[in-house]
């Protein structure tokens, strides 16, 4: 387990009612400013574990802690983008970013301002007074990410952020992801089921096996970040990662 | 190049039906179906005379107060105990299967019981506009409550909102448009109910119009009484449907 990890997970395990044991003694560090994916089958517990982390679930065994306090509930320092990207239907682009900030009591003006500047990193600018339902799946997901930047967290929580969204939209989305992270000190945590979108994003990867989901393998790939993204999708370190991650998988594809 | 405006053609459409539907009333009562079936002109006459008159008027006075209060009434209990079930489990135990029972029953059996207890007056008429109303508004809020989206009741968790926040900015904004529905349903029953309530405890308002005219056997009068209901209600009907599109516009709702 890494010295500098921001989150830690002890031994967690956790049993849905019914007798559904979906994790079972997981142990891992999540190194600070680095972007870790979860990636495995579906059913292996990979959005479970993503929520137990962000306090949203209760574990039934062990404990999470963060910056070096114990996870009972959710907490400032971590925010979520959803799957299916949990926006208000009734409430516009600027309410949405700001939905966060508002929660928390932050007044009119200053959590506006924050949101504004968000949505203009997120490449939403003129799509303040939009509703949700007339943006597309992948504008839709980038008010998502706006509103979790907005709290300005730590640690940002993504629960198989693009897999509503189509592939072109998600690719640029991918890098666009990079860059904004790439001048923040941001600890992501990222589940997918992709496994190039695990090799072209992550520092670290955890590839989790099924039923009940538990860890497998930890990967690092060494890729070089400053390169374009063209050139890391050739780059010989991502297709090794791409290549390993499959040999792995490959075995829980029945 | 010309062509016809596309927004005049279904008003011409629905013009030719109403003068089909009048049309045929027309025939029907000149044939006649019955001495007891007037034709259009006639009854269109009777309803001149009896709004020039303000026999209409006085009626409508009389018939919408108990409709008035009943869904008043509804509106805040009814909206209250549907809020009340939709968020807690306690409340729902207790009050869901009576909700459920009210709504399935044929209401209009339990007004004889109403005049029983309660006789003739304002009260009865209350109620039984409270009877039919109540639970389509109830279950509407209910349901509208229930219904909330779980990821959005998990994103305002995970953003630190406390239940309050929840209640007042996720569950009741996601319920509202389907609480108004509920309302307007409600108001529909109400219509029923009133008439049932005039026409079977005692003869007031239309009612009276209706029953009065038919005893006598001025049956213009007794057709355009029944038909000044029937517009009323669909006309109030259909402007809270309008009002309701206009308040929460598809693209500003949950799935």
């Amino acid at each position: 387990m890494p010295d500098d990890a921001i989150v830690e997970v002890r031994e967690v395990g956790k049993t849905y009612e019914g007798g559904v044991e979906a994790l079972r003694n997981v142990n891992l560090g999540f190194p600070r400013g680095r972007l870790s994916t979860l990636l495995g089958p579906s059913g292996c517990g990979k959005t479970t574990l993503l929520k137990i982390i962000a306090g949203l679930i209760k574990p039934t065994a062990g404990e999470v802690w963060v910056k070096g306090r114990k996870v009972e509930a959710p907490g400032p320092e971590r925010a979520f983008v959803f799957q299916d990207f949990a926006l208000l239907p009734w409430a516009n682009v600027l309410r949405n970013v700001a939905f966060g900030l508002e929660l928390q009591g932050v007044p009119r003006e200053r959590r506006d301002d924050a949101a504004r500047r968000q949505i203009a990193e997120v490449g939403l600018s003129g799509f303040e007074s939009s509703y949700p339902n007339q943006l597309s799946g992948g504008m839709k997901q980038r008010v998502g990410l706006a509103r979790a930047l907005a709290v300005d967290a730590d640690i940002i929580l993504m629960d198989e952020p693009f897999s509503s969204v189509d592939e072109q939209t998600r690719r640029k989305f991918q890098e666009d992801l990079l860059d904004l992270l790439q001048h923040r000190q941001k600890t992501v945590i990222f589940v997918t089921h992709s496994i190039e979108e695990a090799a072209y994003l992550s520092d670290q990867i955890v590839l989790l096996s099924p039923r009940p989901g538990t860890v497998s393998r930890i990967i690092r790939p060494s890729i070089e970040r400053g390169k374009g993204p063209d050139e890391i999708r050739r780059d010989k370190h991502y297709l090794d990662a791409v290549d390993e991650i499959w040999q792995i998988l490959k075995r829980y594809v029945d | 190049m010309k062509s016809k405006s596309p927004a005049a053609s279904p008003l011409v459409w629905q013009l030719i039906s109403f003068v089909l539907f009048f049309g045929v009333w027309e025939l029907a009562g000149r044939w006649p179906v019955s001495a007891a079936f007037p034709p259009f002109s006639q009854t269109f006459v009777a309803l001149l005379q009896m709004t020039a008159d303000g026999s209409l008027g006085n009626a409508y006075l009389i018939t919408l107060q108990p409709l008035a209060i009943g869904i008043a009434l509804c509106g805040v209990t009814g909206v209250g105990f549907g809020i009340g079930m939709g968020l807690s489990r306690t409340v729902e135990w207790f009050t869901l299967p009576i909700f459920i029972i009210l709504q399935a029953a044929p209401m209009a059996a339990i007004i004889p019981l109403i005049t029983y207890y309660y006789g003739i007056g304002m009260t009865s008429k209350v109620l039984a506009v409270v009877f039919l109303a109540a639970p389509v508004i109830v279950m509407n809020s209910y349901k509208g409550i229930r219904n909330t989206h779980p990821s959005l009741i998990q994103m305002c968790r995970a953003f630190l909102g406390t239940r309050k926040q929840e209640v007042v900015k996720i569950i009741l904004p996601h319920a509202a448009a389907v609480i108004f529905a509920g309302l307007r349903l409600g108001l529909a029953m109400g219509f029923i109910g009133i008439v049932i309530a005039e026409l079977l405890i005692t003869p007031t308002g239309i009612g009276d119009l209706i029953t009065y005219h038919s005893s006598v056997a001025e049956y213009p009068r007794m057709f355009a009484a029944i038909t000044s209901i029937i517009v009323v209600a669909a006309l109030t009907l259909h402007g809270l449907e309008r009002l309701e599109r206009a308040l929460f516009p598809p693209e500003m709702r949950g799935s």
